[in-house]
C-alpha cells in the first residue's frame, strides 16, 4: 500500500486515540488546566522513541512510519499545546500557564528519555 | 468522531508531506513549519468562534494531527545541547506568537 495512504491511516487511529484520551479526561477533571493535551504528549513522548526501537527490525519500514510518525504524530499536539497555553494566559491565568509549558517541556524530555532507555535494557 | 478520523487522515499525511521535503538538512525545518503553522491555523479557527463539527473536523482532527509534540521532543532529545535549546526556543515562540495573534 502507499505510504502517505498508511501513514494517513495512522494518523486517523491516532486523533481518535487524542480525542477519545480527551472525552475519558473530560470526565474526572473539569479544571482550566490542560490535562488531556499533557497526558497525551506525555504517553506520545514516551512511546515514539519506544515503538520506533520496538519495531525497526520486525515490520517493514513503511509500516513503521504509519506507527511513528502516523499515529505517534498524531497523537501528540503542538497546535492545542500553544493555542492553550495563549489562552491561559489571555485568561489571566499567567502561572498555570507558565506551568503548562514548563510541565509540557520538561516532561516530554523525561519521557522521550524513558522511551528510549527501554531500548538500552533489550 | 469521524470528523477527528477524516481530519487526522490529511493532518498526518500534509506533515508527512511536509517533513518529506523540508526535513533534509541537519536542523528539522519541516517540524518546525507545521506546529508554527498549526498553531496560528488553530488559533484562527477558534477566534474565528468556529466549533461543533467542523472544530472537530479542522482543529481536533486536522491541526490536532498536522502537528506534532513527540516528533519535536525527540528530534529535540538527538540534538546537542546549545541547538536543542535553541530548536525549543524558537518553536515556542514562533508557536506561541502565531496562536496570540490568531486568537
Amino acid at each position: 500500500m502507499n505510504i502517505y495512504i498508511l501513514v494517513g491511516i495512522g494518523g486517523m487511529i491516532g486523533a481518535v486515540m487524542r480525542y477519545g484520551l480527551s472525552i475519558g479526561t473530560a470526565l474526572w477533571w473539569n479544571g482550566s488546566f490542560p490535562l488531556a493535551t499533557l497526558l497525551a504528549n506525555y504517553i506520545g513522548c514516551f512511546l515514539l522513541p519506544f515503538s520506533s526501537v520496538k519495531l525497526s527490525g520486525n515490520v517493514s519500514t513503511d509500516v513503521q512510519k504509519a506507527v511513528t510518525t502516523g499515529v505517534i504524530g498524531s497523537f501528540t499536539t503542538f497546535s492545542a499545546f500553544s493555542v492553550e497555553t495563549m489562552t491561559l494566559f489571555e485568561s489571566g491565568a499567567a502561572f498555570e500557564a507558565f506551568l503548562y509549558v514548563f510541565l509540557s517541556i520538561t516532561g516530554g524530555m523525561v519521557f522521550v528519555r524513558l522511551g528510549s532507555e527501554r531500548r538500552r535494557g533489550q | 468522531m469521524i470528523f477527528v478520523a477524516i481530519g487526522g487522515f490529511f493532518g498526518a499525511v500534509a506533515r508527512f508531506w511536509i517533513g518529506n521535503q523540508l526535513n533534509k538538512t541537519a536542523f528539522p525545518f519541516g517540524t518546525l513549519c507545521v506546529n508554527v503553522m498549526g498553531a496560528f491555523l488553530l488559533g484562527l479557527l477558534i477566534g474565528y468562534g468556529i466549533e461543533g463539527d467542523w472544530l472537530l473536523l479542522c482543529g481536533t482532527g486536522f491541526l490536532g494531527a498536522f502537528t506534532t509534540f513527540s516528533t519535536w521532543m525527540m528530534e529535540a532529545d538527538r540534538m546537542e545541547r546549545k541547538k536543542a535549546i535553541f530548536y525549543v526556543l524558537v518553536t515556542c515562540a514562533a508557536g506561541f506568537w502565531g496562536s496570540w495573534i490568531s486568537l
